[in-house]
């Protein structure tokens, strides 16, 4: 890991001075930023952390949605009653990040503003529909997600928390490499009323809904509605874990598994 | 060069650290409490394992300068002044729940955090799930569960003693 310096700002409005720089990037858990920058894939000149500032931290109801502040901790969504009454789904994906020790310190908006392929959290985002704070502005999860590692969130832009909707019924599966724990193909699924939306992580560059399926699901919510839509291998991920056809074939099957799910 | 105090074992210590310096290195280097071990340095295998304010974290994914002002459990803060080793060492021992040891010190502090989080008890299938953080390559992982679920009676008041292991 090269040097770099080091800020922690109290307030939001500090922490966006100080990401002015452009070479300086935000950390809160660290737990995806620091495995990067131990293989020097990232040389920031500081870090600014976020996890002093209060205001980016806690859960609460706001009408029909679920807001989450972005320094909220896995393990705090996985435990939240609020999260287990109203979304289910949300609390049982934060639940089965990585492992114990991981959701004691990696928090929503480091997962979801680093939009690693093999995260968990966008699936939900997308799946759910949710709407992205940030320190300027809001964005919709449809526009949030641009690429392998690549959001919307401008340099200096802060993601201060999500809100998700609260759904008739959602549902989430994963297959996960048993060493890292990182997803190799997710599916999450939500039904609001006759809007089906599908989200499938792990297993492309980026998190993307599946259309073919939400029609399917819109017409029939049911495991055998998708169990005959093949996803195409085109533009999956290839690596010494599995080839793009396998992560094909298992995006139907956790699809099947996450319609179940969500009952 | 940041400064950070903290508290390791119950005592304050400060640290001139760079910002990149890990915690388990503060720990080991500066600190020279090498029981923290770093395994794989990828915060999969769980031998870095230490306790940040009684919570259960990978010391080799957390920045020294991130614990400042923190109160640190290290496996040399388990036992008592007099030797006597905390219900989770003793429980350990008695199944004889290591071989090479290089994952024991994050398995005891993984442990200890399970079944305090746990205070209703825990199954089997329970612990192991609670244990999917920390590698151990020789073991097969069964002496370890029965450590723990021995250790838990101990540490919820169920038993005065460790139960011995089946001769």
């Amino acid at each position: 890991m090269y040097d770099f310096a080091y800020h922690k700002p109290a307030t939001v409005a500090d922490a966006v001075k100080l990401l002015a720089d452009p070479d300086a990037k935000a950390i809160s858990g660290g737990h995806t930023l620091l495995p990067a920058l131990k293989h020097r894939l990232n040389k920031p000149s500081a870090l600014v952390d976020l996890s002093g500032i209060a205001e980016l931290k806690g859960i609460r109801r706001a009408g029909n949605a679920i807001v989450i502040g972005a320094l909220t901790r896995h393990v705090e969504v996985a435990t939240s009653a609020e999260v287990k009454a109203a979304i289910p789904a949300l609390a049982y994906l934060a639940s089965h990040i990585g492992d114990v020790q991981v959701r004691n310190r990696g928090t929503l908006g480091g997962s979801v503003s680093n939009n690693d392929p093999a995260a968990d959290y966008p699936a939900a985002v997308l799946g759910l529909g949710a709407t992205i704070h940030t320190s300027s502005r809001k964005i919709a999860a449809d526009d949030f997600f641009l690429g392998m590692f690549t959001t919307a969130l401008e340099p200096n832009e802060i993601l201060t928390a999500i809100e998700f909707p609260i759904v008739d019924k959602a549902g989430y599966a994963k297959m996960k490499n048993p060493a890292s724990r990182y997803v190799m193909a997710g599916v999450f699924v939500s039904k609001s009323g006759g809007n089906v939306r599908v989200a499938v992580n792990g297993a492309g560059p980026c998190v993307f809904r599946q259309a073919e399926m939400e029609k399917a699901l819109a017409a029939n919510w049911s495991p055998e509605a998708v169990a005959g839509i093949k996803q195409a291998a085109g533009d999956l991920n290839t690596d010494i874990h599995g080839s793009a056809e396998y992560r094909a074939h298992l995006v139907t099957v956790m699809a099947k598994r996450a319609v179940a799910a969500a009952g | 060069m940041p400064q950070v105090t903290l508290t390791v074992n119950g005592q304050t210590h400060t640290a001139e650290v760079e910002g990149r310096t890990l915690l388990v290195e503060l720990l080991r280097e500066k600190l020279r409490l090498t029981g923290t071990h770093v395994g794989c340095d990828t915060s999969q295998c769980g031998a870095c394992v230490v306790h940040i304010n009684g919570e259960s974290v990978k010391s080799c994914t957390t920045l020294a300068v991130m614990a400042d002002g923190a109160n640190v459990t290290t496996i040399e803060g388990l036992a008592k002044p007099d030797g006597t080793l905390h219900p989770m060492q003793e429980a350990f021992r008695e199944y004889h729940a290591l071989q090479c040891g290089f994952c024991t010190p994050g398995m005891v502090m993984s442990a200890i955090d399970l079944v305090q989080k746990n205070p209703q008890g825990l199954t089997e299938q329970e612990i192991r799930e609670g244990l999917e953080g920390n590698l151990c390559r020789c073991t097969g992982y069964h002496n370890i569960v029965k450590a723990i679920a021995a250790a838990a009676d101990v540490m919820h008041g169920k038993r005065s003693e460790i139960a011995r292991a089946a001769e």
